[in-house]
């Protein structure tokens, strides 16, 4: 019984596997050919960019990501060759850089904190060849590797302010992945932008999910868990709040889904992103994506590759700050008739300010200047 | 008041019957005490032949098949395994996703780009991991078989804990808190405390193998004394070490001065193991003490009373009692004896090739330790080849994805599908036509028949 039941089920399958198999391949393999000797590639160079991710790998949709896309981009524009290598775990940091090293990378990109132990290795064994790190600065500084770094706090002020302005409940909130520095930098400008417009405005809007003087507020505890964000999200809508920013990656997707919900409910929420401009890369949150804080990560890395191709290296920290672009805030696309014409000439004027050095920024997850 | 009583009272007997029983075991003839087991004894020792739910059963058991099994069905499937394996990669190859679009106009180009897609990725994998003949040099060249090792030493002894508690009977699948908490202790004497050369190394292997038996006989302590299941335990001792360490990398006792990243400082250079080859591999120490594991755990499985009284509770629990084997006491010394190899990876993580703490400093190797040891068919030296292969196949990774851009999923994908292979040995018999029972051949070629011309046509 059990045997001829099973030896059924396999024919069947089989048959039917083989049927849709030969279909696919019937309609796929009617191309034609390529011409022999037709596959040059124009225009290649001799230099070599290389990039090593964190274990978020390429697809974090965080600073892996724009960092790839970064160099992918120099790939497409400076004809250079690339070559890159995802880390599952702290422990491919090293041979995957080592690897890097031996494979004639003329610079090598790692991504996060975590790898500063490992760059910082490679480099002093290896003086010749250059390295960038994204998101991580060294005390004192190595002469082959450059800091991509960002003073986030800048834009996340603006972030901050345009929040408490535009928020109907006079709550606002915002939550991290994991309490680490370049998580708490966006958090601490956003605080710091609420209080100022509490300030200017003699107005009282709360933030939920983080105090800057304890330093210590809302996480999920990683950045994969888009639940927790879900969960953690309608938390702040149940406490009033109605503008959220999450700061932990794809977590972000999880309050987005909430704040979607409670849309759905006829609540009136809305989503600010990060990193990246949320409008074009989290599109399913477009009717609610208020604006984003975003970090150039992709250009800074397309630059510093371009400056290593025409032999103009250095080690200088790059920092991102309003003044270069290095981080911005994201136009309100679809949300824009939702933001008063007073409120963006305030902004303007914000940005002047922190760009002129009138107004400062501080976070204890700054770049030391 | 009297509300209190009554809990109190109920908490105190098993431990008290427990003892009742041990003595009874001890001192008169096993009749007796099979007979304490049946009646007063039930919270203590019972549950843990009850429980452990593959073992008491019939011949069928996935234990008693992993244990004993053919090593040739372990060989066909990794063929089987690297065979699907290259039909992924191929599948994933830029150049045979062209060829196919071509396929009626140029079969051969399709073939061939297959063909090549999966060796070129096989090849660069076995140039990552055992020998590169386009290294510079004879150290160059033998560099990626050095790293196999490196990377199979927390591999290989996290594995023979987990191959220690199978050997009883215990599915343990708490070798990555295990490794955890190890990891934390062997770090903090490496980098908070200074010793001299030598002592504070021997510190620090120390903390980290009592921090994984300690982590581990805990469990072995809960399982014996409530008869709560192993399988549960660690897993959420798991979770408790892991949520643990993030906490503690967030306080700055364990963060480097001026520094608020979850990373602690790095090992004071006398606490880290020595590299046995030279500094130009990361080889360290920490191998040389896995292949002494090794050793020590065959004498102790095959040569030892304890190690008897192991196998004896892992193949029937209720008759090693009956034989006046100690259950409890196997049951807590077995996982911390597992715990303790753990352990060993957590300081071959410190100590070894990290240097430092982070959240990632188990990174997944407790749970490839159970696929080591199932690999390895729970004997010790099966688990150190298998985790000399796992060792490779991690090195190699890392080259076949700079060589032939194959993603690193794909490697993992082919791990898993041995694991998979090897849980169901009659999977790998049936496809190979090994299985006695199957007397259908006719039926297997008419449906291999139909494969081969609907794929022609």
């Amino acid at each position: 019984m059990k045997n001829s039941l099973r030896a059924g089920f396999k024919r069947g399958s089989v048959a039917g596997l083989a049927t849709m198999g030969a279909t696919a391949l019937v309609l796929a393999g009617c191309g034609a050919p390529p011409e022999a000797g037709s596959g040059s590639t124009a225009g290649a160079s001799d230099y070599t960019g290389c990039i090593v991710s964190d274990s978020g790998g390429f697809d974090d949709q965080s600073f892996n990501q724009s960092s790839y896309e970064g160099l992918k981009k120099a790939e497409a524009d400076l004809g250079i060759k690339v070559n890159q290598v995802e880390s599952k775990t702290n422990n491919d940091f090293e041979p995957n850089l080592r690897a890097m090293v031996t494979a004639g990378c003329d610079l090598t990109v790692t991504v996060g904190f975590l790898l500063g132990d490992a760059t910082k290795k490679q480099a002093e064994a290896n003086p010749d060849s250059h390295f960038a790190i994204v998101d991580f600065a060294y005390d004192p500084p190595i002469a082959n590797v450059k800091p991509i770094i960002y003073d986030t706090a800048q834009a996340a002020f603006l972030a901050g302010y345009l929040a408490a302005g535009t928020s109907k409940t006079g709550t606002v909130a915002t939550f991290g992945g994991m309490n680490i520095p370049t998580v708490t930098i966006f958090m601490d400008g956003y605080a710091d932008g609420v209080k100022y417009y509490n300030e200017q405005k003699g107005k009282d809007v709360k933030l939920l999910g983080w105090n800057k003087d304890a330093q210590d507020g809302t996480f999920t505890g990683d950045f994969e868990k888009q639940d927790v964000g879900k969960q953690v999200t309608q938390n702040f809508l149940d406490q009033g709040a109605d503008i959220v920013m999450p700061v932990a990656g794809p977590v972000g997707k999880g309050s987005g889904a909430a704040l979607k919900d409670a849309k759905a409910a006829g609540k009136d929420v809305k989503l600010i992103w990060v990193d990246s401009d949320g409008y074009l890369t989290a599109p399913d949150y477009k009717d609610i994506m208020l604006s984003s804080v975003m970090k150039q990560m992709g250009d800074a890395v397309e630059t510093v590759v371009k400056d290593d191709k025409e032999g103009n290296f250095d080690n200088t920290p790059y920092v991102g700050t309003l003044a270069n672009d290095g981080v911005q805030l994201a136009p309100f696309h679809d949300l824009d008739s939702q933001v008063p014409a007073e409120l963006k000439s305030e902004l303007e004027q914000i940005k002047k300010d922190i760009v002129d050095g009138k107004l400062k920024v501080e976070s204890k997850a700054s770049p030391k200047a | 008041m009297p509300e209190k009583h009554p809990p109190k009272h109920a908490a105190n007997e098993p431990a008290g019957n427990a003892q009742e029983a041990t003595s009874a075991d001890e001192s008169t003839a096993a009749v007796v005490s099979v007979d304490t087991a049946g009646g007063a004894m039930e919270p203590s020792a019972v549950p843990a032949t009850a429980q452990s739910g593959q073992l008491p059963g019939g011949p069928d058991t996935l234990l008693r098949r992993i244990f004993t099994g053919s090593g040739m069905v372990s060989v066909l499937a990794v063929l089987l395994a690297l065979i699907i394996g290259g039909l992924l990669i191929a599948s994933t190859d830029e150049r045979v996703a062209t060829a196919a679009g071509y396929f009626l106009a140029r079969p051969t180009d399709f073939l061939t780009a297959v063909w090549d897609a999966a060796t070129r990725s096989y090849l660069a994998l076995f140039q990552g991991s055992v020998f590169n003949p386009r290294g510079n040099s004879v150290a160059a060249q033998f560099a990626p078989f050095m790293e196999t090792l490196t990377i199979a030493t927390p591999l290989i002894t996290a594995g023979l804990g987990v191959a220690l508690a199978f050997r009883a009977g215990l599915f343990n699948i708490g070798a990555q808190g295990q490794i955890i908490v190890a990891g934390i202790l062997a770090a903090w004497v490496g980098f908070a405390l200074h010793l001299p050369l030598g002592l504070h190394l021997l510190l620090v292997l120390v903390a980290g193998i009592i921090g994984g038996a300690f982590w581990g006989g805990l469990v072995g302590l809960l399982k014996a004394r409530t008869g709560a299941h192993e399988v549960i335990l660690t897993i959420m001792f798991n979770y408790i070490a892991l949520y643990f360490l993030r906490y503690l990398l967030n306080t700055p006792a364990f963060q480097r001065p001026g520094e608020a990243n979850p990373i602690s400082p790095i090992l004071d250079p006398t606490a880290v193991y020595p590299q046995i080859f030279g500094t130009q591999y990361r080889l360290h120490l920490g191998f040389l003490l896995a292949i002494a594991a090794t050793v020590v755990v065959w004498w102790l499985l095959n040569r030892s009373t304890v190690g008897f009284e192991f196998r004896a509770v892992g193949a029937n629990p209720k008759a090693a009692q009956t034989a006046g084997i100690n259950v409890s006491r196997s049951t807590i010394l077995v996982m911390a004896l597992a715990g303790g190899l753990a352990g060993m990876s957590g300081v071959a993580q410190v100590a070894g090739t990290e240097k430092v703490l982070t959240d990632g400093v188990a990174a997944t190797y407790g749970f490839d330790a159970i696929t080591v040891a199932l690999l390895g068919r729970s004997t010790p030296w099966g688990t150190f080849a298998a985790g000399l292969l796992f060792g490779a196949f991690r090195a190699g990774a890392v080259q076949m994805q700079i060589q032939t851009g194959t993603p690193i999923d794909i490697v993992l994908v082919v791990q898993s599908l041995i694991v998979l292979f090897i849980a169901a040995p009659p999977l790998v018999r049936a496809i190979f036509g090994l299985n006695p029972r199957r007397r259908k051949p006719a039926r297997a070629a008419r449906s291999r028949e139909a494969a081969t011309t609907g794929g022609a046509a």
